[in-house]
């Protein structure tokens, strides 16, 4: 095993592994057989787990890998894929959804920890033809580009908003004791979460800033 | 990701029970980090303990005048609870400093306190680090060390604490409450929870295995002015360069604490007790056995200058 | 179509449709999440397998062996592709390193493996069981040191000289001669390189993340070693590219193998954290910058040099290019030197060349204007020039600079400016302002449509062109009404797709104008169908859903009352971009605070004023021109690929350790459109405007760091660590 090996313990462990479940190669592309796959219980076998998520309002029954991700489990299981996989690791805010009444990052919850929960994605928002006001006002902002974080703005300041009128403070605040102020820092400062490359922060924060407007 | 069995903890004392007694079994709460490294099997447990439906989501007053905060309050309402911004807005404005609205959702008190490092080497399987696989080295070492910790470290490993959290925490002089499998429980001085990198970096905590964070403690309010100034690159969404925890008395003197800079949240009782008469002095007085690369030296000015800020802050605040 | 004489009046001139800040058509789309992406094709792919990529875990050397059992031997796994059992694979085209490695490793994080399996889950797990023995061996990978061993490129014009800069220089009596440096940078886009693969018989059937349709299924064909025919590449919908989607990465090739090996079809991801080593980026450069002028402020000599690494058989940053053409002076030369380094493949980055350029000329000038005493908006006026430097019988085709540096000095008040550096604070705050010239060439291509009239009168554009952002779909849409006279919602777009004509692509700033034109070629020829089948003349009058001639006005509809009319046709151009320099042109201005004790910097407010020809879409154009500049806000603040010199790598390489603005970083940004056409572009007398918005952002970001604190930082990006030692006392320290 040469330096570079000895470094990496996911390549120690693959060894470890590898001297008690040798399985023969074909000297071609190697592709697997059902039999193969059909081996008795093991160690590193998936577990699969029954779950129910409420999304955008109707129950969803799901059987599902415990490591399968809210966000894999909207996006590869429910077909929902308006909600985005950037970083898949709670670094970019495109996988914003709403659970429980809050936006969380889908990348970083387990399905299984939403078993019951309600989740609101950017699907049960609005519709083509049918735009909720954040997503007309979007359009209307051209605060998009690309329109890969889109949804998770969108989400995301649906719910900061909620935020917002509950009072909870940011790091904007001049005074965190204080009732938190609708300026345009408190809502960029909100909404740092969602990283847009295309870079249209500008234009995200008047759309924002008119839907607030427009409510009470 | 390796396949894991899954169960929600239904008691604190079962939780702690099973978490002894399944092999390779981890609490999960938030999971904002823990997620994270499993996905790139640098945390890979075979079983998973859903604590977030335990009742240990509260916060409520101790009999002498300070505050419990459940292991599982979330940071934004920690951050939003009114007695925590009105007594403690240390508290306050160092959770809203860290991480997105998003994350702080999630995350929670105790897994805010044991959140790993952001080392980027040892986020990369395919570099050495002693803190993922003791006795493989530290990449970090002969690599770039702008993020890294330049106090505390050790030969083994100069990996920053990421929390902001827990350096107001420390400056509140916190405890935390566990419970252990045997059902006993006890409390930790947050000085005390987390441990050096020594020879040992993959060693974080002084919890023993299956050990249950159940709440953190706060002695009562300690008055003063609270400052929490965070110095990073972005305006918002990054990690601490350095980070200053401030509570200053009309008098001058208070207590501070570090981030950003070393393993753990970073204060010095003795080192403080010059603030009022000479603010560098309590820098020096951190910062004296500082180990620092040309990536990171800045750090020491960037101390001083973010104390002698907070200070000032303070000062116009009264 | 051939553009080969400046544009006359023309159907777009109208302006009923072009011009107009209208929505975005693919808007309802995008903001409901029901745009489809590469990776997104449920609807089309019933069953897909889950590809996961695993990457090198060294710089340089090879793979001794590859233990698949434990893989292969894990649960849901299908198949695995590596370039041991891959069969032979060419290379594309357009990359310089192979896709798939082994046993030669090229650079970190270079593809290796394809793990294919039931679920995501399993593939993720078995990726990681692969056992590789890698010989390493030392590489170069630090542009400083590797300065000296950089040698001509091949290709482009690596050197260039006017006049005797050595002797002109010399004898200039105000000079500057300083050295800038650039990082290596990463596009970041926010979806990951994604492919979605399938096999129709002999026919790989393709979506994938791209910005080059043609150049995607030439390099996907060449590569698998398959005819062109064979593959049928979609790209409808791009999560950004900024150039890292121009080529077919990793994705897309292992995609393809996959789906053959498991005889599924197969969607690969690149993970996040392995594609700031595995795709391209923007190469570092150091620039040595030497300026010659007279006490009045002329510039008599200018030369900028530059060196860059890429892999071997890579290409230059052309980091020098802007400075042929954007300033007069009688003395200049130009240079252009490329190291070999064994980083991943450097490339093009939104505005390669000049983006980094002008972010070193940029500070020159205002380090120039300083050493003078001049304003530095009157030093870049005082220095402009109506004709190719280098060429003075070949005239810019439209150079509004001046304009754009007197409008936006005037807009943003910069009269206001203390003469003074480090001599304005508000508070805790140090403010400085800061100017730059905007500068990038405008390209032309060749691109071709195919348009539709319906029975129901319903007009359909078909062409290969894509939309990463920049409002393709709509600016299409708005030219197809105009040259048709249809209402905007009577037009359909149908982008990215390989059956329909090879269109511009997206890129170089080039896009919107040849892909329009394009259009308007194909319009062209639909419109005298349309005539004909009317019986009307050729020059027949359409407006209005209505066709007119004469007396004669009849629904344009009744011409395919009978049947679908179709026409197709693209444009291609003489050489009028040989005749006339076409460039575009802009300034601006900055606003910024400096934190005077921690030396945190934070963009106050910015203005950017453009001349970059007719603008189809003010709406969907600024938006191009507000993400440059927030693009620039990053290069001057914030991103940086830090190498591991020792181990050869990009350390900080996912989106925590690679920071990109964020919302707070970035205030209210304004954009002004100078009003301009340029006929010497194409018909649509447009140019681009994408790019040019991230030239000069980055200096004039970091002239008004130095404006604010007196410190002039040559090294970007401008960190506070490059700060903190020079900024002024603190009130405190100067009390004790």
């Amino acid at each position: 095993m040469n330096e570079s090996d000895a470094m990496n313990p996911a390549r120690r462990e693959a060894l470890a592994l590898g001297r008690d479940m040798l399985v023969g190669g074909a000297a071609a592309c190697w592709a697997g057989s059902p039999s193969a796959r059909a081996a008795s219980p093991r160690r590193d076998a998936p577990v699969m787990r029954k779950l129910t998520l409420r999304v955008n309002g109707a129950a969803q029954a799901l059987e599902l890998d415990t490591r399968t991700t809210l966000l894999d489990a909207l996006r590869e299981h429910l077909h929902l894929t308006g909600t985005k996989k950037g970083c898949d690791h709670g670094q970019c805010g495109a996988c914003t959804v709403i659970a429980g009444g809050r936006r969380i990052n889908a990348c970083l919850s387990l399905a299984v920890m939403h078993d019951g929960d309600e989740v609101t994605t950017i699907e049960g928002l609005g519709k083509p033809g049918h735009l909720h006001p954040m997503q007309a006002a979007f359009v209307r902002h051209d605060a998009y580009q690309c329109g890969y974080c889109t949804p998770g703005q969108i989400c995301s300041s649906v719910a900061m908003l909620e935020e917002l009128r509950h009072g909870i403070p940011s790091h904007a605040a001049a005074d965190v004791a204080a009732a938190p102020a609708w300026t345009p820092d408190e809502l960029r400062e909100r909404m740092s979460g969602n990283i847009c490359r295309c870079g249209a922060y500008s234009n995200i924060i008047e759309a924002i800033t008119e839907v607030a407007g427009a409510q009470p | 990701m390796k396949a894991f069995t899954y169960e929600r903890a239904t008691s604190t004392a079962q939780a702690a029970v099973r978490a002894a007694s399944v092999p390779g079994a981890k609490f999960i709460a938030g999971g904002t980090n823990l997620l994270d490294l499993m996905k790139i099997e640098i945390e890979a447990p075979a079983h998973l303990i859903d604590v977030n439906g335990l009742d240990l989501a509260k916060i409520e007053p101790t009999p002498d005048g300070g505050l419990r905060i459940g292991a599982l309050v979330r940071n934004t309402d920690l951050a939003a609870d009114a007695g925590v911004r009105r007594d403690y807005p240390v508290l306050a404005r160092a959770l809203l400093a860290g991480a997105s609205p998003q994350l702080r959702n999630r995350a929670t008190t105790a897994g805010n306190l044991l959140q790993r490092t952001r080392c980027p080497y040892f986020y990369d399987p395919d570099q050495a680090c002693n803190k993922r696989e003791p006795g493989s080295g530290c990449a970090a070492l002969a690599g770039w060390r702008r993020m890294h910790a330049i106090v505390g470290t050790s030969d083994a490993c100069i990996a920053a604490h990421p929390s902001d959290m827990a350096v107001a925490m420390r400056v509140l002089d916190a405890e935390v409450e566990t419970m252990r499998a045997d059902g006993s429980t006890r409390r930790i001085a947050l000085a005390d929870l987390h441990r050096l990198p020594g020879a040992t970096p993959h060693l974080e905590t002084t919890l023993d295995a299956g050990e249950l964070i159940t709440a953190v403690v706060l002695p009562s309010p300690p008055g003063g002015t609270h400052v929490y100034r965070k110095v990073r690159d972005r305006a918002s969404y990054a990690f601490a360069l350095v980070s200053v925890a401030l509570v200053r008395q009309p008098d001058g003197s208070g207590r501070v604490a570090l981030g950003g800079i070393a393993p753990k949240p970073w204060r010095d009782e003795d080192a403080e007790r010059a603030l009022a008469s000479d603010p560098h002095a309590v820098v020096d007085g951190l910062l004296k056995d500082a180990r620092t690369s040309p990536d990171n030296a800045f750090k020491i000015t960037l101390a001083r200058r973010t104390l002698d800020a907070a200070i000032a802050d303070a000062r116009s605040a009264r | 179509m051939k553009f080969d004489t400046p544009a006359t009046k023309n159907p777009i001139d109208r302006l009923a449709v072009v011009g107009h800040p209208v929505d975005r058509i693919d808007g309802p789309l995008k903001t409901t999440g029901t745009a489809r992406y590469a990776y997104e094709h449920h609807d089309a792919v019933a069953r897909p397998a889950y590809g996961y990529v695993l990457g090198a875990g060294i710089a340089k050397g090879s793979i001794h062996s590859m233990d698949l059992a434990a893989a292969k031997a894990a649960p849901g796994v299908l198949a695995i592709v590596t370039a041991d059992n891959a069969g032979p694979l060419g290379k594309g085209d357009k990359n310089t390193a192979t896709l798939l490695g082994g046993p030669t490793i090229e650079h970190y994080h270079q593809a290796i493996a394809l793990v294919v399996a039931e679920t995501f889950e399993q593939a993720r797990w078995a990726a990681r069981r692969i056992r590789v023995d890698y010989g390493p061996v030392d590489g170069t990978f630090d542009l400083a040191r590797a300065k000296e061993s950089a040698s001509k490129p091949a290709s482009g014009k690596p050197d260039t000289a006017v006049g005797d800069f050595g002797n002109a220089f010399a004898a200039a009596p105000v000079q500057l001669d300083a050295t800038y440096t650039t990082p290596d940078q990463s596009h970041a886009m926010m979806e990951p390189h994604a492919s979605t693969a399938l096999w129709d018989g002999d026919t790989l059937v393709i979506w994938t993340s791209n910005q080059m349709v043609a150049w995607g299924v030439a390099d996907v064909a060449k590569t698998l070693g398959i005819p062109k025919e064979k593959v049928h590449l979609m790209s409808p919908f791009i999560g950004g590219g900024f150039g890292g989607k121009l080529f077919v990465r990793a994705d897309a090739v292992l995609a393809a193998l996959g789906a053959r090996a498991a005889k599924r079809p197969v969607k690969v991801a690149l993970p996040r954290p392995l594609m700031f080593n595995n795709t391209t980026h923007r190469p570092a450069t150091i620039q040595r910058i030497r300026i010659g002028a007279t006490r009045e402020g002329r510039i008599t000599a200018i030369a900028h040099e530059s060196w860059s690494g890429d892999l071997p058989g890579g290409k230059p940053e052309t980091a020098v290019d802007q400075t042929r053409l954007l300033y007069a002076g009688a003395n200049r030369m130009t240079a252009m030197r490329l190291a070999v380094l064994d980083l991943a493949e450097a490339n093009a980055m939104r505005a390669p060349g000049e983006a980094p350029g002008m972010m070193a000329l940029e500070i020159a000038i205002d380090e120039m204007a300083e050493k003078l005493g001049i304003d530095p908006v009157q030093f870049r006026i005082a220095n402009d020039t109506q004709v190719d430097p280098e060429h003075p019988e070949r005239p810019f085709s439209k150079r509004r600079l001046v304009d754009c540096l007197a409008i936006g000095a005037e807009k943003f008040g910069w009269k206001a400016r203390n003469p003074h550096p480090a001599g304005t604070r508000d508070g805790r705050w140090l403010v400085g302002f800061g100017v730059a010239a905007a500068f990038r060439n405008n390209l032309v291509t060749r691109s071709g449509a195919r348009v539709r009239l319906g029975k129901d009168g319903v007009v359909t554009v078909e062409t290969d062109m894509t939309d990463i952002g920049t409002g393709s779909y709509t600016i299409i849409a708005q030219t197809a009404a105009e040259m048709m006279g249809v209402p905007l919602h009577r037009v359909v777009v149908r982008l990215g797709d390989s059956d329909y004509p090879v269109s511009s692509g997206s890129g170089g700033q080039w896009g919107g104008n040849s892909s329009t034109a394009g259009v308007y070629a194909a319009c062209t020829k639909l419109r005298e169908a349309v005539a004909t089948k009317l019986g009307l003349p050729p020059d027949a009058d359409f407006a209005d859903g209505r066709v007119r001639a004469g007396s004669r006005d009849v629904a344009v509809a009744d011409a395919a009352r009978n049947g679908e009319l179709v026409a197709e046709d693209h444009m291609e151009y003489g050489d009028l971009d040989k005749r006339y320099q076409q460039s575009t042109f802009g300034a601006h201005f900055v606003e910024v605070r400096v934190d005077a004790a921690t030396g945190e910097t934070r963009v106050k407010r910015m203005l950017a004023v453009c001349a970059a020809g007719r603008i189809l879409n003010p709406k969907t154009a600024r938006s191009q021109v507000i993400g440059a500049m927030t693009m620039g806000v990053g290069a001057a603040l914030s991103e940086h690929l830090v190498v591991d010199r020792y181990a050869g790598f990009f350390v900080n390489h996912d989106l925590a350790g690679y920071e990109v603005p964020v919302h707070a970083d970035i205030p209210h940004l304004d954009v002004v459109f100078l009003d301009e056409t340029d006929p010497m572009s194409s018909p649509m007398k447009a140019k681009g405007v994408a790019e040019l918005g991230i030239c000069g952002v980055a200096a004039a970001i970091a002239n008004a760091i130095h404006h604010a604190t007196g410190v002039r930082v040559r090294d970007y990006p401008v960190t506070l660590d490059k700060l903190i030692d020079r900024l002024p006392l603190l009130a405190r320290e100067e009390e004790s």
